[in-house]
């Protein structure tokens, strides 16, 4: 790990003002940053820790029903919290199916936004990477890249973002709130995260020296909370990034599908929010072959960037059996494994 | 700039001058302070073997910054016996086997102690293995793990029942 001045403001502007210092970081939990420092992939100068800035680890529920979360309340603290979980619960399960325990304990939620791609060439000094060394190519492309991205990605690069978290976010239409040197703003979630295009180092449309101070999700979202669902497929039962996960979440009307929200993980730069999947289903049946089709409009555009076909497929079930279970309903409690396609409570089939 | 740091640690307090603000918890503790029963394996956040309780949360030591803990309250592996007498936990990882070389176990035992105060799990054993799922036992001593930590769990809880009473 390289030598780092450590700096600890005590106001949010404090914290701006040091982190727009060029070659400047900043620090929340550092369960990402810290790991990536010590493999060198990255090497800030200068360490501003935000864990300790006042005003930012709240959840506030908004006289609207929406709530509004602190960049530095704890993934566990926002998971299990009581009504979080009851008015978000696939948000709640997305969380609790990312990462480890202590992992969660510590990790914050604006921390979970900006964490960095899991791609091995990224993490790899001896590789080349367009996201880590601008223009020096990309050895993804070609190399083992089974679990790369199908949606949205560039020669450049074919990363994927790894947060569970963001996935249903996205798909409530989750805002995020920003200071900087420039002022406060708000930015969509969705628009947070860019795609790679022929700049894959700009993963963000984060400014030097913005930081995440709050999210937000709004009070639409919480009309969902009886039909949503988080689903994650994974290479081992617990504590793997996602090969392809899909948040689904209905809000029906009369036996039909009044509006639904679909957003994909693990298969793009970013969050993927499947907007067009969602009109398709507006006002249809609930049936496995409404399910299905949706599941196709949502991976239409989607090619593979290498080995990585079957991850096409793979998402389209995903996505089908994510508003499977959506319609039945949110289980009455967190399932066992949460976001498991194989926990004991569910029933449904990922096949028309 | 300052890098001094007060820690309580096993409920003891130090008052710590950092020469260099990249010292983890984790080496802060083995290197510095000689308590070597936190191991590290991975030292990535991976494996769950430096698994210790900050201010009552496990947390992997070997992701966190000793500087920005300053005021924190620490607990190893060497904070849980009552002199002679193990913490329940520590008694049913005997009882059970849940160890067989036995580098993994601090980290298994501390996040075991960490699952049973955050109260999620009970005595389902799904969902014990879920929750230990960030602590890895190359020797595969799951099954008495997740023994251990449900007879550990009922032990606690007809303590607080007791003391309770």
């Amino acid at each position: 790990m390289n030598r780092f001045d450590y700096i600890r403001p005590q106001s949010v502007a404090e914290a701006v003002a040091e982190a727009s210092v060029p070659g400047s970081a900043y620090l929340a939990a550092g369960t990402n940053l810290l790991d990536l420092m010590k493999v060198g992939v990255t090497k800030p100068q200068r360490i501003v820790d935000v864990t300790r800035l006042p005003g930012l680890g709240a959840i506030e529920w908004q006289e609207d029903g929406g709530v509004r979360i602190g960049a530095m309340v704890r993934n566990a603290d926002l998971a299990y919290d009581e009504r979080f979980q009851r008015t978000f619960p696939s948000v709640a399960e997305a969380l609790l199916s990312g990462a480890s325990a202590q992992l969660r304990n510590a990790a914050t939620v604006g921390g979970n936004l900006m964490q960095r791609t899991r791609c091995a060439y990224f993490q790899d000094l001896a590789s080349a990477c367009n996201r880590r060394v601008p223009g020096s190519g990309c050895d993804a492309l070609g190399g083992e890249n089974r679990l790369h991205a199908v949606l949205g990605w560039s020669e450049h690069c074919i990363a994927t973002h790894p947060s569970d978290f963001c996935v249903p976010l996205v798909a409530f239409d989750a805002v995020v709130e920003v200071e900087g040197p420039h002022g406060v703003r708000e930015i969509e979630l969705d628009a947070l995260h860019t795609l790679p295009g022929s700049t894959p180092e700009q993963e963000t449309v984060l400014e030097p020296g913005e930081m995440i101070v709050a999210l937000r999700l709004p009070a639409d979202a919480a009309a969902f909370a009886g039909n949503a669902r988080y689903l994650k497929l994974r290479e081992r039962t617990s504590y793997a990034f996602a090969v392809v996960s899909a948040a689904a979440a209905l809000a029906p009307e009369s036996g039909a599908i009044g509006e639904a929200r679909i957003a994909l993980g693990g298969v793009a730069t970013k969050p993927w929010r499947a907007r067009e999947a969602e009109a398709f289903l507006k006002g249809k049946a609930p049936t496995a072959e409404a399910f299905s089709r949706a599941a196709a409009v949502a991976l239409s555009e989607a090619r593979p960037s290498g080995d990585n076909e079957f991850k096409i497929e793979l998402a389209r079930r995903i996505v089908a059996r994510a508003l499977h279970l959506a319609w039945e309903g949110t289980p009455a409690t967190m399932p066992a494994l949460p976001a498991s396609p194989f926990a004991v409570t569910s029933g449904a089939s990922h096949v028309a | 700039m300052s890098l001094s740091i007060s820690l309580a640690i096993n409920g003891r307090k130090h008052e710590l001058h950092l020469e260099d603000s990249r010292v983890t918890l984790l080496d802060l503790l083995r290197e510095r302070l000689d308590l070597t029963g936190t191991k590290k394996g991975c030292d990535r956040g991976q494996c769950g073997a430096c698994t210790v309780l900050v201010d009552g949360r496990r947390i992997n030591s070997c992701l966190a910054l000793a500087v920005s803990l300053d005021g924190a309250e620490v607990t190893t592996i060497e904070g849980l016996a009552e002199g002679e007498v193990l913490h329940p936990v520590q008694a049913a990882f005997i009882e059970h086997d849940g160890f067989q070389c036995g580098y993994c176990t601090p980290g298994q035992i501390m996040s075991a102690v960490g699952l049973i105060a955050e109260g999620h799990a009970g005595e389902d054993p799904e969902r014990i293995r879920e929750l230990m799922s960030g602590n890895i036992c190359r020797c595969g001593a799951y099954k008495g793990i997740t023994e251990a930590v449900q007879e550990a769990q009922q032990v606690i809880s007809q303590r607080s029942r007791r003391d309770a009473a």
